[in-house]
């Protein structure tokens, strides 16, 4: 068996899904910060799988890029998450409802 | 099988087993400690894919800096696992949503295997620092500054997030 590119895509497909079902089922957070960076990653999985395929190294530029708007994300995230748990003392989205309307 | 195929196999099932764990471990520290595996199986296979540039950031930004940030986290603010009991409805809701979504990548993805040639042999330079940082720094320069206004502006942001909000009235 030799190894091609549908068997990344695959992969990527899985940790993709993966990463949905976390922020769909989990109730935490911090943890739905984290399955985002999962499918963060996913996707870059797929544009380097895409880039050895097409010989293109455009796609590893995107990947650097995805890299920094990713660290970015976190740091943003992480102080949001900081303000709700002084404002509200849990980490449970359920406590999260103001927007509702 | 080749040694690429025993690698990619051994990456492949680690970073699925782990990505599974950070979903379903109940406690959030054991869930960023499986996330930094996942990273590293996943540094892997970008090694496999000709980009060990990209796989060198990954470990670095990814295990080095987000991971640790989200630890730095968790143990500051002291989280316990919180009550995490669904709705059978929204959890079933939740399960099905991200079913069907693999379903129709998995039905794109082979539907369009069939036309896709072999992998081509690529270039001695291809993904290394090297040239990477020559587009980086020529096609893509503009792109390249606009990322360091964009993570001076999340550093900014941050900083004004966390501050308290009484600090605003006499400091600045």
């Amino acid at each position: 068996m030799a190894v091609d590119l549908a068997h990344y895509l695959l992969l990527s497909a899985v940790l993709f899904g993966i990463g949905v079902m976390g922020v769909l089922t989990r109730k935490n957070l911090i943890i739905i910060l984290m399955c985002v960076e999962l499918m963060l990653n996913a996707v870059n999985l797929s544009f380097i799988a895409l880039a050895r395929h097409a010989a293109d190294q455009e796609a590893q530029v995107v990947v650097f890029f995805v890299l920094c708007v990713a660290a970015a994300e976190v740091a943003v995230g992480l102080a949001i998450l900081i303000s709700v748990w002084r404002k509200r003392g849990t980490m449970n989205i359920d406590a999260l409802s103001a927007l509702r309307g | 099988m080749g040694l690429e195929t025993i690698l990619f196999l051994v990456l492949a099932f680690g970073s699925v087993l782990t990505a599974l764990l950070v979903v379903t471990s109940p406690s959030p520290i054991g869930s960023a400690l499986y996330l930094v595996v996942t990273m590293f199986s996943l540094a892997g296979l970008y090694v496999l894919l000709a980009a060990p540039f990209l796989a060198a950031i990954q470990i670095i930004v990814y295990a080095g800096a987000i991971i640790v940030l989200l630890l730095f986290v968790i143990m500051l603010l002291n989280l316990q696992r919180i009550e995490e009991r669904l709705p059978r409805f929204w959890r079933v809701a939740g399960l099905s949503v991200a079913g069907l979504t693999l379903l129709v990548l998995f039905m794109a993805i082979i539907r369009g295997s069939s036309v896709l040639p072999d992998m081509p042999a690529v270039p001695d330079q291809f993904g290394k620092v090297k040239s990477l940082g020559g587009l980086l720094f020529s096609k893509y320069l503009f792109a390249f500054e606009a990322t360091s206004v964009l993570l001076l502006a999340a550093m900014i942001g941050a900083v004004a997030l966390v501050r308290k909000a009484d600090e605003g009235k006499d400091g600045r």
